[in-house]
Formats: C-alpha cells, structure tokens, sequence
C-alpha cells in the first residue's frame, strides 16, 4: 500500500490549491470539499492520474443541513482505488436556492441513478444528467421528502407529551 | 437484431416494434419492480426499468430512531440474507463508538454471515435453474436453507427477517442445539450441493441456456458500480472481506472465486464456488469458538449493550443501562463514517453521520442491487425474451434492496 492520504493531499494541493478545503481524515478515510464548479474536475484528476487512479464510484449521496446558510446541501462521493484499496470521500456543499452541481454520469455510469436518487429525495440539480427524473417515489412529488425541513412525525402534536422520549424537535448538528 | 421481420407500408399507424411489461408482479421478476421492453418479435430492442413500487423510506425513519431499532430496518433490504445487514449494522455502529469485539463474538457472527450467503446464493441460483426449466434443483436446495433459518431460530428466534445480534455482540449465547445444527448443516449441505452442481454445472442444455447470455466486460461493470459476485463473474478480485478485513476476516484461510466473461453461467458458477469457500470459513470458525471461552458472546460495554432480561429484573446497574438504551440517553458520539460489509449481493455500505444525538444524523444504506440494476438494459439489449429472464435471476435482484 503505497497511496497514503498524505500523499493524496499533496497532490490534490499541488493541482488545486486553495480550492481544496476541510481535508480531514476519520475512521480512515480521508475526507475533503471541493468547489461545487470543480467537482468534475476533482473526480476527472483522480480519475486520469497514474498513481491515484480513483476509477470506481461506490456511493453518492446528499445531506442537508439546514442552518448552514449557502452551504445547506452537501453532495457526498465515495471513490475507490481497487489497487491500492484506499478510500476518499469527497463533498461538495451547494446552496438550497441554486442547487446546480455538475454530473458525474460522464465518469461513471453507476452515478447515473444514484443521482436520481439524489435528486428525487434532495432535490440537487445534476446539470448534463441524461435522464434526472425522480426514480423511487411517485413523479407527481412536489417536494424532497429527505430534507430536514420534512420531520416525519408531526412536531406541532399536542395530543401527547413526549419531551421524555427524546421527541422532541431534534435538528441537530 | 438488424435484421426487420416485418415491413410496414409507408404511413402505416402499426409499431414494427411492440411494448412488453416485464412486472411489476410477473412471476419472473421475483420481486416488484418493472421492466417495458420493446421487442422486435422476440428480441430486445431496448428497455426501460422502473423501481420504487416497495420504497419504504427506510433512510428517512433512521433519522428518528435510536440506534437499536435501526436494524429491524436493515433485515428488510436484502431479505434474502438478513444477518449479514443486521451485522453490518452492528458493525457500523461500534466502529462509530469504538467497541472491540471479543474475538468469540468475531467468530460467531461470521458463522452466522456465511450462512446467510450461502443461503442466499443457493436461493439465488436455484432460481437461475427455475428460469431455465430445471426445478429440481430449487426445491431440492430449499429443504437446506429451511436448515439454516432453523438455525436463526434456534440463536434469535426468528426466520426471514432476523433482528439477529445487538450492538457489541449477541442478545443471548448459542445453545448446544445451535452448534449441533450448525454441524449437520456442515455435514449434510455439501453432498447436496455437489448433487446440485452434478446436475447444473455441465449439463448441456443449462450451459446453452446460460453461457454468452448478460455478458458484462471487467472495465463496464466497475464503471457500473457492480460488486460482489457480479463483479467477481467479470473477473474482478474485489472483495470487502479481503479488501477491508473487518469481524476477524483476516483470520481466516479462503479464496475469492472469479469468472472470465461476466455472463449468466459465470455467476452461477461463481456463486456455487462461493458457498463452498463459505463452508470452509464456517468450519474454521467453529473449530476456532471451540477453543475459546465459551461464555463469552457480547463485548463488555454496559452503555450499549441491552442487557439480558432477567437481570434488568434482579439488578440494578441493568435496570439503569436498560432505561438509558431504551430511553436514547446513552450519548452516542458525533462523527461520520462510511462502513462497507461484504453483503451477499455486493459491498453493503453504511454511510452514517452522527450528531451525538439519540439516532443518527443522516444514515444512507449503498445497496448494491439498486446500484448494478442500472446495466441490465445494457445486458439484454439484442438478447431474447427468455434471456432476459434468466439474465435477471442470475443479477439476483432483491426487491427490497432496490428501494429500501
């Protein structure tokens, strides 16, 4: 295993600079944000170069968080060297009113659906997707049912007092 | 496919193609979800494949329960092999906390993961054989995963959907019964899944069936996201067990079967090879748990772990640990982590975020099935109707994977 993090950091540094932002490393895994106009970029140089070859896409996703104001949603890939076995999680944070990311379905074909996923439950417009409609619940939705603002049981209730349950309006982080 | 079977006069309002509905509930999905094809006679011209019909927003509820009552969410994603979600579950979360397994509990929950596999590959290729008209060998295998959930029942006492183990370990020791089921699986299963294979594996007629058929090159099903015995099938060596050692893997001495060409008989025969390299890592544990301990069967961490019922009844420090589990005001630790198990369909992967609040932040389940589904308009284009079927069954496409 000759890819450590460090290194990773270090070339992404060299190539991007100051772009690259928040790297930090938990359980493992190295972990950075990149500008939500680089993103392809990012993925296209791990992708192409030599020594890090990042060609596998695990997972993709998308978190919100409601009182980070122009960062509330954060699109989250997994990429993975198969020869290295080395792990990266890459995110990049856009705004709720203008949620344009760029796609990745030119990189990856698996990104294809996991975006429409994304997109069906978060609402982020993968711009240059071929086909971003919703895929697990109902084309008629008019909303994205996984952002914070949807708690799923109803918070008003009066009919009962669960403060001790822990109930309460949690939003957290 | 180039060739046209019918030539319409010009204007005509007649398609030369037709629109075929493979499911929602059509005996050859296995599952509920859809596929329109549109066939030129008997070939697939092109296809489209619809899913959702069970989502169940599993992610969504995750985010308003505590941790324990997550994993009854995780049984229902691949139904066909729920301890192997339960553990990855538990796994997750004590990575998230810090928990070191006692190698006991290690071995026992690998016990159980491989009979998951094996009972969800045998279910899985059973089927290729139903689809390709050989019966036999389902219903033949069937009595032998009937063992197994015999086995579940035995250690937790359920069958389909286990809510097998807790966090830090199991609910209860295995009994000497559960061993000795256990042992006439090990004893019973091999002879026969070697009649099985007998009949399946060189058999003219299945060989015909399968070979060349949702053939997928190693480079397009990395670039699909394929894993598991899928990828393994295009000749890829990709496993988490080996790759990612977690549960004591390391400990064991196996191999990792691959094909060559990614079609339908090479996933078959990489998912027989499988269960046998299951059944040698399941008789490494138990004559690993033989020399260990035998009392031991959950890591020691009060805080996480539900105690056993009577002593919540008899002893304090219980009673306590019991209400702050069940209360949600054992503090779990803020953090994010993406935790991958070696699912029976793929890498199964955790991605949680924690606040340190009462249940996670956000909790996304990478579900293999719904991820390596997309190629499979890609691998019946230009194939026959009945191709698609077999195609199908031999992806092992669980419907409550897809939508979770």
């Amino acid at each position: 295993m000759s890819l450590t993090n460090d290194y990773i950091k270090q070339r992404l540094a060299e190539k991007f600079g100051e772009s690259i932002s928040q790297v930090e490393e938990s359980f493992g895994t190295m972990s950075f944000t990149a500008p939500k106009d680089l993103n392809l970029k990012v993925m296209q140089f791990l992708y192409d170069e030599e020594e890090l070859q990042f060609r596998f896409l695990t997972d993709l996703t998308a978190v919100h968080y409601p009182n980070r104001t122009g960062e509330e949603l954060a699109v989250v890939y997994h990429l993975y060297n198969f020869k290295e076995r080395v792990r990266l999680r890459m995110k990049v944070y856009t705004s709720i009113e203008d949620t344009r990311v760029f796609t990745a379905t030119r990189l990856f074909e698996s990104a294809n659906w996991m975006e429409r996923e994304t997109y069906d439950f978060f609402g982020v417009n993968f711009v240059g997707h071929p086909n971003l409609k919703r895929i697990l619940n109902v084309d008629e939705m008019t909303y994205f049912p996984m952002r914070k603002e949807f708690p799923l049981e109803d918070q008003t209730r009066t009919d009962k007092d669960d403060e001790m349950f822990g109930r309460g309006g949690h939003i957290g982080i | 496919m180039s060739e046209q079977h019918i030539t319409l006069p010009e204007g005509s309002i007649e398609r030369q193609t037709q629109t075929l509905n493979l499911g929602p509930t059509h005996p050859a999905t296995h599952g509920v979800f859809q596929n329109i094809l549109e066939i030129d006679g008997e070939r697939i011209v092109s296809s489209e494949s619809t899913v959702g019909y069970i989502h169940r927003a599993f992610e969504k509820i995750a985010e308003r329960r505590p941790y324990y009552q997550i994993t009854p969410l995780t049984d229902r994603l691949n139904y066909c092999s729920s301890p192997i979600n339960n553990m990855g579950w538990h796994m997750t979360v004590e990575k998230l906390l810090g928990i070191q397994t006692p190698k006991r509990v290690d071995y026992l929950r690998i016990i159980i993961m491989e009979l998951a596999r094996i009972t969800d590959h045998l279910i899985c290729n059973g089927v290729v054989g139903v689809d390709s008209g050989a019966f036999t060998g389902f219903l033949y295998l069937m009595k032998y995963r009937e063992l197994v959930y015999e086995i579940y029942e035995e250690i937790c006492g359920s069958r389909l959907t286990t809510n097998i183990g807790r966090v830090g370990g199991f609910e209860r020791n295995f009994t000497p019964a559960a061993f000795e089921k256990i042992e006439r699986f090990l004893k019973e299963y091999p002879v026969a899944l070697k009649e099985f294979e007998t009949m399946m594996n060189r058999n003219r007629i299945f060989m015909e069936r399968t070979q060349g058929v949702g053939p997928i090159s190693a480079e397009r099903a990395m670039n699909y996201g394929f894993t598991g015995p899928n990828l393994r099938a295009a000749g890829v060596d990709y496993d988490v067990r080996v790759a990612q050692p977690y549960c004591s893997y390391e400990d064991f001495e196996f191999t990792i079967p691959v094909g060559t060409t990614g079609d339908c008989y090479d996933r078959f025969l990489v998912r027989n090879a499988e269960m046998w390299e299951s059944l040698s890592i399941i008789r490494q544990a138990m004559d690993k748990v033989k020399e260990l301990p035998s009392d031991v069967y959950h890591a020691d961490v009060p805080a996480y772990y539900l105690p056993e019922k009577s002593a919540v009844y008899t002893k304090m420090e219980a009673l306590i640990y019991h209400f702050k589990i069940i209360m949600g005001e054992s503090d779990i630790l803020p953090g994010e982590l993406y935790n991958p198990v070696e699912g029976a369909n793929g890498e199964l992967g955790f991605y949680l975020i924690s606040d340190g609040g009462r249940s996670p932040y956000r909790l996304h389940f990478r579900r293999p099935c719904f991820i390596y589904y997309q190629a499979y308009g890609e691998l019946i284009k230009g194939a026959m109707l009945s191709d698609a079927v077999i195609c199908m069954s031999s992806l092992n496409l669980i419907a409550g994977e897809l939508d979770a």
